[in-house]
């Protein structure tokens, strides 16, 4: 299993045909004290790139982007009741939705975990 | 991800007095009224809703440096003044301070302000964002005579939690204790050696204090305060949901010149002799609208779920829109969206079912009095 990065702070964990999303803990950081997240409902077709998710901090929301196209598959229950999970474990409980994977050369441009944690120290 | 919201900076950023101190504490800076002022700060402490909740049961220090603080004096004072605010200035006594509003021509809020009664001269306190404007404004219309003195080198904090007191009464010293000052009122008192002006205000529903000081003791005395331990730094973020929840509007957002005081609820902000006389920009609405009444008002909603709706988000009663959000978030003290909406009066009652629209969804609010969470100011011991 891989995990890519985007530059809009999302993370992808794709294995074989099917992904996971999240948004990283850089994101989380930034947004501060997460109290809802509009999830996409299962079925939706995702353009990359394209609007995904909500997350809703104290202060303002801030739209997700699909790292890659495909079709929502699940999302995470566990973030209705809990949303702040997106704060205290970003990057594993605090997962978004599971999507397909439509187009693997879609991968190519996203930036593994180094290149990701360089992107964060240059912002 | 990215935030919706974009601030716009086309301006050089001011630095405040407490700008290295702030980043000291693990601060996160933004631009904010033309300045880098702190939104939240680092720490298991930190984060607006920390520091919210740390506001409402301890005590928090703000900087509000940015706001302008301004001192006017000249003949006439009073009159000239109450032909520019719908003050009555007859009744403000000396150590006491009040809320005004500055208004143009067609009752518009241009800003609101404290005005405080010192001797010799009038002290106002208005808007970071607005007081450029707010000085031409009162330079264009005050004689001559009057002497404003933009006070650019002094700083503001405001400590405010139910244990604020408690804190800043180790410190003060003055011709009174600090326990004899009830809301809206002030004096002169002695903090770490500086003289500073005190005054028993603030913007978060909670008892509390705003000091003015030298922006060179700035420093030392916010130090000295977060040495207490009730007492820690707090953020604009938290600053914003403290007030939302204590009903207080908020310049540029919930009044602008598109919005009449009375439209607001801000009705006490037109004095009382001021209601019948007039002598004032935009009396003539004004005082016809407190009579007359006005087409929309200014209400709290309460949404169910929890999706906060945000400024802009359109209100409806059924498929009619009967107004727009000016104001709106996650309350951190009730657990629950909250915000605040001109709506048309027909459906500004409590109780009144409507929905708000957000990202083509209807959520679900109903009309509740404000403040959301009640206000705990001093008043006198009991």
């Amino acid at each position: 299993m891989a995990r890519y990065f985007t530059d809009e702070h999302e993370w992808i964990d794709v294995d074989g045909d099917n992904a996971t999303v999240g948004i990283t803990d850089y994101a989380q950081e930034q947004l501060g004290d997460i109290v809802f997240v509009e999830l996409p409902a299962t079925g939706t077709m995702l353009d990359k790139g394209g609007d995904a998710a909500v997350v809703e901090s104290v202060k303002a929301a801030s739209d997700v982007y699909a790292p890659i196209s495909g079709e929502v598959m699940e999302t995470n229950a566990a973030l209705e009741e809990d949303p702040a999970l997106v704060n205290t474990s970003p990057e594993e409980d605090g997962w978004f939705f599971k999507m397909t994977l439509g187009d693997k050369s879609e991968l190519e441009g996203l930036m593994d975990a180094k290149a990701y944690k360089a992107f964060c120290e240059s912002l | 991800m990215s935030d919706t919201e974009e601030t716009i900076e086309d301006l050089p950023l001011g630095t405040l007095p407490l700008d290295a101190w702030h980043r000291a504490q693990g601060a996160r800076m933004v631009p904010f009224a033309g300045y880098e002022m702190p939104i939240q700060y680092a720490g298991p402490f930190g984060g607006i809703v920390a520091e919210h909740e740390w506001t409402r049961t301890s005590a928090g220090l703000f900087d509000v440096s940015h706001m302008g603080q301004l001192l006017l004096s000249g003949p006439d004072l009073d009159a000239v003044v109450e032909a520019v605010l719908p003050i009555d200035l007859s009744t403000l006594k000396l150590g006491s301070q009040r809320y005004s509003l500055l208004l143009d021509e067609n009752g518009g809020v241009l800003d609101d302000l404290m005005v405080s009664r010192w001797p010799q001269h009038l002290y106002l306190v208005v808007n970071g964002a607005t007081k450029w404007d707010d000085i031409g404004h009162l330079r264009e219309y005050l004689p001559d005579e009057i002497t404003l003195n933009h006070l650019e080198d002094r700083a503001l904090l405001a400590l405010q939690g139910p244990k604020a007191a408690d804190a800043l009464a180790r410190h003060a010293t003055g011709e009174y204790p600090l326990s004899a000052l009830t809301f809206m009122k002030f004096g002169q008192f002695r903090l770490a050696g500086h003289d500073v002006t005190i005054a028993r205000a603030g913007y978060t529903g909670e008892d509390g204090f705003e000091i003015s000081l030298s922006g060179d003791a700035a420093e030392e005395i916010a130090t000295l305060l977060c040495g207490e331990p009730e007492v820690k730094p707090i953020g604009l973020g938290a600053r914003d949901s403290l007030r939302l929840e204590a009903g207080l509007p908020l310049y540029g957002h919930d009044l602008s010149p598109e919005t009449s005081p009375i439209e607001a609820g801000l009705v006490f902000g037109i004095n009382k002799r001021r209601r019948t006389e007039g002598g004032y920009p935009g009396a003539e609405r004004i005082n016809r609208e407190i009579v007359d009444g006005t087409a929309r008002k200014w209400v709290g909603l309460k949404l169910d779920g929890r999706m906060p709706a945000r400024e802009g988000a359109e209100v409806f009663s059924g498929d009619e829109k009967i107004g727009v959000v000016t104001s709106g978030g996650f309350s951190p003290s009730l657990g629950y969206p909250i915000a605040v909406a001109y709506v048309a009066s027909a459906h500004a009652a409590e109780g009144t079912a409507l929905e708000i629209e957000v990202r083509n969804k209807r959520l679900p609010a109903t009309v509740v009095p404000m403040p959301f969470v009640p206000h705990r100011y001093y008043r006198g011991s009991k």
